[in-house]
């Protein structure tokens, strides 16, 4: 009797006090993820200061830091920073404007695509930076060859996603221009591009990075000027500092640029309920 | 056509390939005549529709009616990347038009929401914005597509008055478009059915009482109706 009592107690369910832990608030999250990046980089001081790392493989990162600011003082990171953006800029410019061009004539007219896509495509299988020592021989090895490679690597994904965001505009909201007379001049301006905007940009996206690639390739081969020789130059003479920091400062641009581009999605793109406020993560 | 008139269509015929989906439909709506259209499923009303807005070519006839209707779809079609008002002065050309866009906002219910963008709007208010789309415009044809077929029951209730006291302002001629039965006889003046590739039946709605106009429309439909029942 007793015992079963007891069993009885036993199999009660017994109720507990759920306290939900409050989680981990963003501002901690943030903080953790930072974490690893710095204590990766405490490692490698100290591993460099006790002198496990020879300072000719990897400089210690507050050399790196040192070098930065000597080259800051002495105005030569800025010159060969301006030549390396400006050969960027000209060659995005030229080939956006092309790839742009091309991908409006494309999208809109079936004769168009019919004559050039076929064209276009087989220019694009080729690795662009394969074509580099056909580049150096057409151009030598001044500005404008260096200019032509990023303008080719930039021309590719602006022209795809351009035809891609024309084709893509919703037939129903076209039929709406029909209905509501718009002009052809309209229609485009008002209906089809901010319709292919969203997918323009992203072809921006992916053109601001080849470009990056294209300069790094087209200024490490041969030139006078720009983050790529500062490289070339340092590593005649063993600088790894400086070579360490030429590969930051191609991080950091290559960072700057698709915050740019995100930039321009938020600022372009605000009445999308995707890219509105906080943006895309 | 007279001054009263909105449209007259003569003699319409459409096909599709050997299919006639059309076949010499005669149809005349007078200006602030609300006109509804019933008909089964694929019987052509919405491609009477379409061809009335100029969408889609016809095989003979005449369409005797502004070149430029205002159309209302199902779907509200709005722009997405423009503030409502750029939205409803869409194709109108006039240095007023932000004031007319505020006016017709106003109208819909929707003044002060100039600035906004289409993805804060529920489904019925954004189908109201296409209302003031089309209004802004002073038609003299206004064409509904199902318009209200995707908003949910008290929304819909709402949208039928506002719809009739919009058309009762502005008197434009109104071919709705609709397969429901209940809301034909709520909101129209005039009820056609469409079997055939013509209009097979019309009826006016202040002559028969709304239970037996149901019970008469649903038997058009082929229907059983089971009011009888109840």
């Amino acid at each position: 009797m007793t015992i079963e009592l007891l069993n009885r107690e036993a199999l009660k369910p017994t109720v507990q006090e759920h306290i939900p832990r409050p989680a981990a608030t963003e501002a901690q999250l943030q903080l953790l993820s930072w974490a690893a990046p710095v204590a990766i980089l405490l490692a490698w001081e100290v591993a460099s200061r006790a002198g496990l790392i020879a300072p000719q493989v990897l400089p210690a990162p507050s050399s790196v830091a040192e070098t930065a600011w000597r080259l800051t003082v002495s105005g030569d990171l800025f010159k060969h920073l301006g030549a390396s953006l400006l050969r960027a800029a000209i060659g995005f410019v030229i080939g956006g404007a092309i790839g742009f061009a091309l991908g409006v004539l494309v999208g809109f007219s079936r004769v168009a695509e019919a004559s050039l896509d076929r064209s276009i495509q087989m220019i694009r299988a080729i690795p662009f930076l394969a074509l580099l020592p056909l580049v150096i021989v057409w151009f030598g090895v001044d500005e404008s060859g260096k200019i032509f490679l990023v303008a080719l690597a930039v021309l590719f994904p602006i022209y795809i996603n351009t035809v891609l965001g024309i084709r893509q505009v919703d037939p129903k909201l076209l039929e709406l221009a029909r209905v509501t007379g718009l002009s052809r001049m309209k229609t485009i301006r008002k209906i089809i591009l901010p319709g292919a905007m969203p997918s323009i940009l992203t072809g921006v996206r992916y053109a601001l990075a080849t470009a990056w690639l294209a300069l790094v390739v087209a200024e490490t081969v041969a030139t006078t000027s720009g983050i790529g020789f500062l490289a070339m130059d340092a590593r005649e003479f063993l600088q790894t500092d400086v070579i360490v920091l030429a590969i930051l400062i191609y991080a950091v641009i290559g960072i700057s640029a698709d915050g740019l581009a995100r930039f321009l999605e938020r600022k372009l793109l605000a009445w999308h309920p995707n890219y509105a406020k906080e943006g895309r993560k | 056509m007279t001054t009263d008139t909105a449209v007259i269509v003569r003699n319409l015929r459409r096909r599709y390939g050997e299919r006639v989906v059309i076949d010499g439909l005669d149809l005349t709506i007078r200006k602030g005549e609300f006109v509804a259209l019933l008909g089964e499923s694929g019987c052509g009303k919405t491609t009477l529709l379409r061809a009335l807005a100029g969408l889609d070519p016809v095989n003979g006839g005449q369409i005797d009616g502004p070149k430029q209707p205002a159309v209302v779809f199902q779907e509200h079609r709005l722009l997405p990347w423009a503030s409502l008002w750029e939205n409803v002065t869409l194709g109108v050309d006039t240095a007023q038009g932000r004031k007319q866009a505020e006016a017709a906002l106003g109208e819909v219910g929707l003044a002060g929401r100039e600035e906004d963008w289409p993805r804060n709007l529920s489904g019925g208010q954004a189908q109201r914005v296409a209302l003031a789309r089309a209004l802004v415009r002073e038609p003299q044809l206004m064409l509904l597509d199902e318009p209200f077929a995707a908003l949910d029951a008290l929304t819909r209730i709402k949208m039928h008055v506002l719809i009739r006291e919009l058309v009762a302002r502005h008197r434009p001629g109104v071919l709705l478009v609709t397969h429901d039965v209940d809301e034909a006889i709520a909101i129209a003046d005039r009820i056609l059915v469409m079997r055939n590739g013509g209009i097979a039946a019309s009826y006016l709605t202040a002559d028969i009482a709304p239970p037996a106009l149901r019970e008469t429309l649903l038997q058009e439909l082929g229907v059983e109706s089971d009011s009888r029942a109840a």
